[in-house]
């Protein structure tokens, strides 16, 4: 049952060959015997789940019919849940029950998902590796030694070893991508403000955007439908309607122009080129063209990430006070005690690295020379990005570097991790829709090819993503011990 | 060092944070790596281009009407508050 599409599982739920009320079941009865040797997830709703899953089954049998009516699904921790611990990672929020609703899980409820639990992350989603947060790494199902990147690692974990059909995540410089391709899922970062942000707590508004992590992008496709849209309460939300995204999924690519981008295999480890030139092979024998396209202001992405993410972060993060809600210190003996006190024992110390590099990069005296300069080489990557798309329909290279390194390997030093993002960073910059699938493996652990695509592009990607895997299987794949 | 163990505590300061004795040494290790490696982005001639604050320009910011859309819930929002009195969010003495 768990290794069912979601297409598959709404088409079983609609004969009644299964109730949702058993597909909770069994997915809660995974996530006790498999979470602990994963630590994908974090906070288990298991009785809610199954009451949700029985109101589900009587709406079915009274002939409603949502889209999502009874499928499971887990989330980040990172969006608020009502009335359930939304603690981002964080000890700051360790204690913090949301008193709404985001706008992702108003509409998967209203869609009839289920929702199972949360899921492990970095710490306020700062992090390649789930190693930041504080209730523990998370683990690979392909190999337990190693990471399941971040900063959705929980997510992708948890739908890697089949905890669940489908998981959401975030995406600032790549949190979905880099751990779709760690653990061999389908990843879904959509355009800039194609979903809402409200209710998903804050790190880098300018860059942040939720998404979908599934086992296909045929099942991409039904989640993305039902959280994408125009959201009043979202100011940077963009009304543009939502396509069928199922609905164009087999249009032939006959025709498609990909640009490969010279930055993109600059200096790519071998075996990851092969793996990239092999998916070219398939894509040019389904019909697409390719391109040889430059962008040479890419390789800047990563410095320039590192001005905007931290500043604004430095700037959001601002509202974790110690006096409204979150982690409060003892006994602080006057107010500064207590922000400082509070912040510093209630962040860690990536979170804390973060607010201070943004900190420095907003002082004044360094504003124009950093931040400043970090947004006219953003509009510079922008721009460049553009001038490709008037030439190509979507942009294809890898998704990481290297496949998932081992648990520790990266944790001291924090240059080296924030090059993980190095392929992903681009997309965010300029607010671009990506996908990262299944492609292949480097040492027996599963790596990502990764589509760009201009704004609002998401049906064009996970068209081509799909008509990929109707000729491979890598996205059917399963780590051992989870089949 | 691009910074000293001043600079970071300056930082820390503006930024609201108690750093301790123990972490000090590796923030300024690494912090100065930081500020070092993006440092890089000042040798780019960006000429007359403009700063880019937001991915999808050409968008307005949208106004709403200036009606009332939420309904008061302080009561339940400072179920999450550390500590609370007569619905007042409560701090150390700040005016003796």
């Amino acid at each position: 049952m768990h290794d069912l599409s979601i297409g598959d599982l709404l088409s079983r739920l609609a004969k009644g060959e299964v109730s949702s009320v058993e597909l909770t079941q069994h997915f809660l009865s995974r996530i006790e015997r498999l979470n602990p040797g994963l630590n994908a997830v974090i906070t288990l709703t298991g009785p809610q789940a199954l009451q949700d899953a029985a109101v589900a089954d009587r709406r079915r049998v009274a002939g409603e019919r949502t889209p999502l009516l009874g499928i499971p699904l887990i989330h980040k921790d990172i969006f608020c849940t009502d009335g359930v611990r939304t603690s981002c990672g964080s000890r700051m929020l360790d204690n913090f029950i949301a008193p709404y609703d985001a706008t992702v899980v108003a509409r998967l409820k209203s869609a009839g998902a289920i929702m199972l639990g949360k899921a492990n992350m970095d710490e306020f989603a700062m992090g390649s590796s789930n190693e930041t947060s504080f209730y523990g790494p998370v683990k690979n199902p392909w190999d337990t030694t190693r990471v399941p990147g971040g900063s959705s690692g929980g997510s992708a974990a948890a739908v890697a070893a089949r905890l669940a059909p489908f998981a959401t995540g975030t995406d600032t410089g790549g949190s979905i991508r880099q751990p779709a391709a760690l653990t061999g899922v389908t990843g879904v970062k959509p355009t800039y403000g194609r979903v809402s942000r409200y209710g998903l707590i804050a790190f880098a508004s300018s860059l942040d955007q939720a998404g979908v992590f599934a086992r296909s992008a045929a099942d991409a496709a039904l989640v993305l439908r039902e959280i994408a849209g125009f959201d009043v309460r979202d100011s940077t939300s963009v009304d543009v309607p939502v396509p069928d995204y199922s609905a164009s999924l087999s249009t032939p690519l006959k025709g498609l122009k990909i640009g490969l981008l010279k930055e993109f295999f600059t200096g790519l480890e071998p075996r990851n080129e092969m793996l990239i030139q092999d998916a070219l092979k398939i894509y040019r024998s389904l019909g697409a063209t390719t391109v040889d396209v430059s962008l040479p202001s890419l390789p800047l992405s990563v410095p320039v990430y590192y001005v905007v993410a931290p500043a604004e972060c430095s700037s959001n993060l601002s509202r974790f006070d110690g006096v409204r809600f979150g982690y409060r210190c003892e006994q602080p003996k006057d107010l500064m005690d207590l922000y400082k006190r509070s912040r510093g024992e209630g962040f860690g110390t990536e979170v804390k690295r973060r607010i201070m590099t943004g900190t420095y990069v907003l002082c004044a005296g360094y504003f124009d020379a950093y931040y400043l300069k970090a947004q006219k080489i953003r509009r510079l990557i922008t721009d460049e990005f553009l001038a490709a798309f008037a030439q190509v329909d979507l942009l294809v290279g890898p998704t990481t570097p290297t496949p998932a390194f081992p648990i520790g390997a990266k944790v001291d030093d924090p240059l080296t991790m924030y090059l993980n993002d190095i392929y992903t960073i681009g997309a965010n910059l300029a607010g671009l829709p990506a996908l990262s699938l299944p492609c292949g493996y480097v040492d027996q652990l599963p790596m990502g090819l990764q589509l760009v695509g201009p704004h609002f592009a998401e049906a064009r990607l996970l068209n081509a993503a799909h008509q990929f895997q109707q000729v491979t299987d890598w996205h059917r794949h399963v780590a051992h011990g989870y089949e | 060092m691009s910074l000293t163990r001043q600079d970071v505590e300056k930082i820390a300061h503006l930024a609201r944070l108690s750093i301790t004795e123990q972490q000090m040494p590796a923030y300024v290790t690494s912090l100065s790596n930081i500020v070092d490696f993006v440092a890089e982005l000042s040798s780019i001639d960006t000429g007359q281009v403009l700063p880019m604050a937001h991915p999808l320009e050409g968008q307005s910011q949208r106004l709403r009407a200036d009606e009332v859309s939420e309904a008061d819930q302080h009561v339940k929002y400072q179920v999450n508050a550390p500590e609370v009195q007569a619905g007042l969010y409560v701090v150390p003495r700040v005016i003796e």
